[in-house]
């Protein structure tokens, strides 16, 4: 049962994400390394207390904390904004299935994703406070 | 532990999980969260934020190799992707209501279910049942070359798929993992999609799932960069040579030795958690 679909084949679109997530992780594992190596200048540094759950406060957990920390080159910030990149590959896959949907033509499929781009972004909004 | 000796510990714990995980097919993202609640006695939140995280790098740094089989359908993954990501939303606002000793229990059984769905018979068998006509209206068809060329395939037994993929959602929202054998079962066992199908749209939809509950973690600081580093790094790694390295005969008994460590670890954090050391 073929489906004629004007403007891009499935996997025309599949590719150019496919290609697009490469570079979003490649991007956040580069962040997340420069990061990391920054934040191991003081190796004999002790541990933080891992094993008890303690919040590490707006600067790491919201969207904007992390940008102004990374902004001022903290490394963890830095690290923390590579995953925030990491994050946000899958929610530009779907924004990418949205265009590729829409040069489609295809009403049913520009809903659908429309509505998973919708529930990631309510998740999104969450950290971004 | 010196913050050096524990990252390096971390780091290469990780890349030994993420090239088990992709040469044996269950993932690497499922072992690292006992193996740091049990070993590196990481409290269950951070642990679960670090796996989660790790899950979005290989399921994104995965997906070029698997679209050039051509074999994923983005229809099919996109639609179930509604289920995922809504199940994901609940999944991750449990992790804060149940306490850890469940999660703990909950986590354990999910280890011993996908050990055991590794050796299920794959069902390769094209169904010849009627199109659904749900299935023609959302398109949730296709074709893929086949042992004696290109053979069509229908999505069956839609709503119980979809209400599969919520519980795989939830699943991967609550434990941070990719509940990659939950979303192969609902896709091939319940909708009677092809295994290889199956699978590849799976990996597509496992980064999505995951995306949907890292803002929640986010928020939440259960993701700490100390931790979420050399797990992230460690596991992208260990997946990226995994895939390389595809050595199809010795996989075989790889699965076998990794599906015995994850039935361990399965054991120990039901134990851990019935106990209430986790």
């Amino acid at each position: 049962m073929p489906h004629t679909h004007p403007g891009p084949t499935d996997k025309q679109i599949d590719l150019s994400v496919a290609a697009m997530l490469r570079f979003g992780v490649t991007l956040a594992a580069c962040f997340v390394l420069a990061g990391g190596l920054l934040s191991l200048r003081y190796p004999g540094r002790a541990l933080p207390d891992y094993a008890h759950f303690h919040s590490a406060g707006a600067s790491l957990n919201t969207i904007s904390g992390i940008f102004t920390g990374a902004y001022h080159l903290n490394p963890f910030n830095i690290i923390q904004l590579g995953l925030l990149v990491l994050i946000a590959t899958p929610v530009a896959r779907v924004v990418l299935c949205v265009i590729g949907f829409a040069r489609q033509r295809d009403r049913i499929y520009i809903s659908i994703s429309l509505m998973v781009l919708v529930i990631l972004l309510y998740s999104l909004i969450k950290a971004g406070r | 532990m010196s913050v050096l000796v524990f990252t390096g510990l971390v780091f290469a714990t990780s890349v030994l999980a993420g090239l088990l995980g992709a040469l044996t097919g269950l993932g690497g993202g499922v072992v690292i969260v006992p193996v740091l609640a049990l070993l590196f006695k990481v409290d269950l939140r951070y642990a679960i934020g670090a796996s989660l995280v790790s899950v979005i790098a290989t399921s994104s740094g995965a997906a070029v190799a698997y679209v050039r089989e051509g074999l994923s359908n983005i229809r099919i993954g996109m639609f179930l992707e509604i289920a995922t990501t809504l199940g994901a939303l609940l999944g991750a606002y449990l992790t804060a209501k149940i306490s850890s000793h469940w999660i703990a229990i909950v986590f354990g059984a999910v280890l011993l279910f996908s050990a055991f769905a590794s050796f299920r018979k794959r069902s390769e068998v094209a169904s010849n049942a009627p199109v659904s006509p749900l299935a023609g209206k959302l398109e949730l068809d296709g074709s893929y070359p086949g042992l004696d060329g290109e053979e069509s395939y229908s999505a069956q037994r839609i709503p119980l798929g979809f209400g599969i993929m919520f519980g795989a959602g939830t699943l991967s929202g609550l434990l941070g993992i990719g509940s990659g054998a939950v979303k192969v079962l609902a896709m091939d066992q319940a909708m009677r999609l092809p295994f290889k199908v199956s699978t590849t749209t799976s990996n597509f939809m496992i980064g999505v799932t995951a995306a949907a509950s890292a803002g929640i973690y986010l928020a939440r600081g259960y993701i700490d960069p100390g931790i979420a580093m050399p797990v992230m790094l460690g596991v992208l790694a260990g997946s990226l040579i995994g895939t390389r390295i595809l050595v199809r005969a010795r996989a075989e008994t790889l699965k076998i030795l990794f599906a015995v460590v994850i039935v361990a670890l399965g054991c120990e954090m039901i134990y851990s958690g019935y106990t209430g050391r986790i």
